[in-house]
């Protein structure tokens, strides 16, 4: 059976972009060992030879002509940002610390 | 009172120009203002645009659309441009969303005149099954505000139930328009994934959400969804097949019509009141000239973990744009994009969001994703031919929505595994991607409604929406009757 600890849950949380306090660690450890036994019983059900299902529709490649179509401007898109706004780009916090 | 009308009633009174749209727009504006702070339904008030808009609809005075003049209530997920827009989550709270744009559905009906008066309370990002994840609080339950309303669509279904609007819409990922529609007692379909457009919908997992609307009755459901149904370009996921007239389809008639009862849904742990209300809609359905029959759908008992395997992965994923940097919740005082993002992520999530990420993050990870996704999948596949091989047999299949009744606000409190399980009913029909609807068919001893289920094969919304109609015609000739606030 599956069993998370502290660790692994820090772990997880830094690939996830997310920082946990201890106790939420503590909390998710828990939560998330009891979903993932539950989910356990997947391994039950026989599927050999069972193609994977991604998407059910039927449709494949949907295309539409590579034109060009009016659409929302770049200034109303930045116009949503919580943060500065400089010669129409977001400044953020730098990228190297 | 205006705002208890069917759209059709109103339809009729505002085309006849008994009534005025700026009429009817105003009278669920006051039923909002007047009974809201006992439900917490709304979130967003929209009413100077909605009382513009019906200005000038009533100056143009033409009513020919059924939803011309209509007001409605969409679920906070809805983009609509200049409004805010905000899932109930903090992420996109500190600085109000507005969306510069509006989604496929807000645009067809814009374009028949409905008017959108204010957005619903829904769980975080759609996530929950009470409206209990949300940043705004939970929605209560008209019927008994001690109770949810259920969710993720909580809002729009609680709305509706308390006549503050004449339709609303919701979303279902894995039951979100179903649950809630049966815990108020009005009507909710989740279309085929494919029949209404996903595009401007904030997204939770994108293989398995739908876009439905909820009505006061089957024909408004009928009207609803032949409104906001058909191919959109926006979104590559919607089928070009024609949309039928689905109002005209609703002849009454159930003559031979083969009606599925699996057994695995009438399980232990049920209500004996849900039973037995289902079994007397059955036994409507039969003396309509249905035929019954049993039939067995094994692995219905997989198909809540299933989905919560897709669902997180897919939520881990759809997720990651919520940062900080385009919309949303900032913080200050960051040492570095990265920390930015993290501390970002980590105010604005809440508990559910962050689970679903975590849940997702995992079980995508190396070495576990052919035990967890890819595993999944394929139990995916085995639900989907089962209810393949069931639509060979019959035309239709019943069951409860939910085992029971509203349940009491925070029940579930700290136990998310057991707010999953209340989909137990609900996730099987995502994974094969059928339509299903809510009708209401029953009230508990203590005067709580009971939701009937109707699911069909994929793209036979007019076999369900039929059947349910017969159904309702026959059983609530009345109607079933409101929630008393």
């Amino acid at each position: 059976m599956p069993s998370l600890t502290p660790d692994q849950v820090r772990h997880i949380a830094k690939l996830a972009r997310l920082r946990l306090s201890d106790s939420e660690v503590e909390k998710f450890a828990t939560e998330m060992t009891n979903i993932l036994q539950y989910v356990e019983m997947l391994g039950e059900v026989n599927t050999d030879g069972i193609e994977a299902t991604a998407q059910v529709t039927g449709l494949e490649n949907a295309l539409r002509p590579d034109v060009v179509q009016s659409t929302v401007s770049a200034d109303a898109l930045l116009h949503t940002s919580p943060l500065p706004i400089k010669d129409h780009q977001i400044q953020t916090p730098s990228a190297h610390g | 009172m205006l705002n208890s009308l069917t759209i059709t009633q109103a339809h009729d009174k505002l085309k006849t120009k008994e009534i005025s749209s700026v009429e009817l727009t105003q009278a669920c504006i006051d039923r909002i203002e007047s009974i809201d702070t006992k439900l917490n339904a709304i979130v967003h008030k929209n009413y100077d645009k909605a009382l513009a808009n019906a200005k000038r609809i009533d100056e143009a005075g033409a009513f020919e659309h059924p939803l011309t003049g209509i007001p409605y209530l969409a679920k906070d997920v809805f983009c609509e441009e200049g409004v805010p827009t905000t899932a109930s989550s903090n992420m996109l709270r500190n600085k109000d969303y507005v969306p510069p744009f509006s989604s496929t559905t807000t645009e067809r009906l814009n374009a028949v005149g409905a008017i959108s008066i204010a957005k619903a309370n829904t769980d975080e990002f759609t996530m929950g099954a009470s409206t209990e994840t949300s940043a705004f609080g939970v929605t209560r339950n008209p019927w008994d505000t001690s109770r949810v309303a259920g969710g993720s669509s909580g809002g729009s279904a609680a709305g509706l139930a308390a006549d503050e609007a004449l339709f609303s819409l919701g979303t279902d990922t894995g039951g979100s328009i179903r649950q809630p529609a049966g815990f108020c007692g009005i009507s909710g379909i989740r279309p085929t994934y494919g029949r209404t457009s996903r595009y401007g919908v904030m997204s939770m997992a994108s293989s398995l959400d739908t876009i439905g609307p909820f009505a006061k009755n089957i024909e408004d459901l009928a009207i609803l969804l032949e409104a906001i149904s058909g191919k959109d370009p926006k979104d590559g996921t919607t089928s070009s097949r024609p949309v039928p007239n689905y109002r005209s389809l609703l002849t009454g008639d159930m003559k031979n019509m083969k009606i599925g009862l699996p057994k695995e849904y009438f399980v232990e742990g049920i209500q004996p009141a849900v039973e037995k209300a289902v079994h007397d809609a059955a036994t409507v359905l039969q003396n309509l000239g249905g035929e019954l029959i049993e039939i067995s759908l094994p692995h219905t008992k997989y198909a809540i973990a299933t989905y919560y395997v897709l669902c997180p992965c897919e939520v881990s994923s759809n997720m990651a744009r919520y940062d900080g940097i385009r919309y949303g919740h900032t913080v200050s005082g960051a040492e570095s994009l990265l920390d930015y993002y993290e501390q970002a992520r980590s105010e604005g999530f809440g508990p559910e969001v962050k689970r679903r990420i975590m849940i997702g993050t995992y079980a995508l990870s190396a070495g576990y994703y052919d035990a967890y996704y890819r595993q999944a999948q394929k139990v995916r596949t085995v639900i989907k031919n089962e209810f393949d091989e069931a639509f060979k047999k019959v035309d239709i299949i019943i069951s409860p929505v939910s085992p029971h009744v509203a349940f009491p606000v925070g029940a579930h409190q700290n136990d998310p595994l057991a707010m999953y399980l209340e989909d137990v009913f609900l996730t099987a029909q995502v994974m094969a991607g059928i339509p299903a609807l809510s009708v209401p068919c029953g009230l508990s001893a203590d005067k709580l409604p009971i939701g009937l289920q109707i699911m069909g094969p994929q793209w036979g919304e007019e076999t369900i929406l039929k059947a349910a109609h017969a159904y309702e015609k026959a059983a609530w000739p009345d109607g079933f009757g409101r929630a008393v606030l």
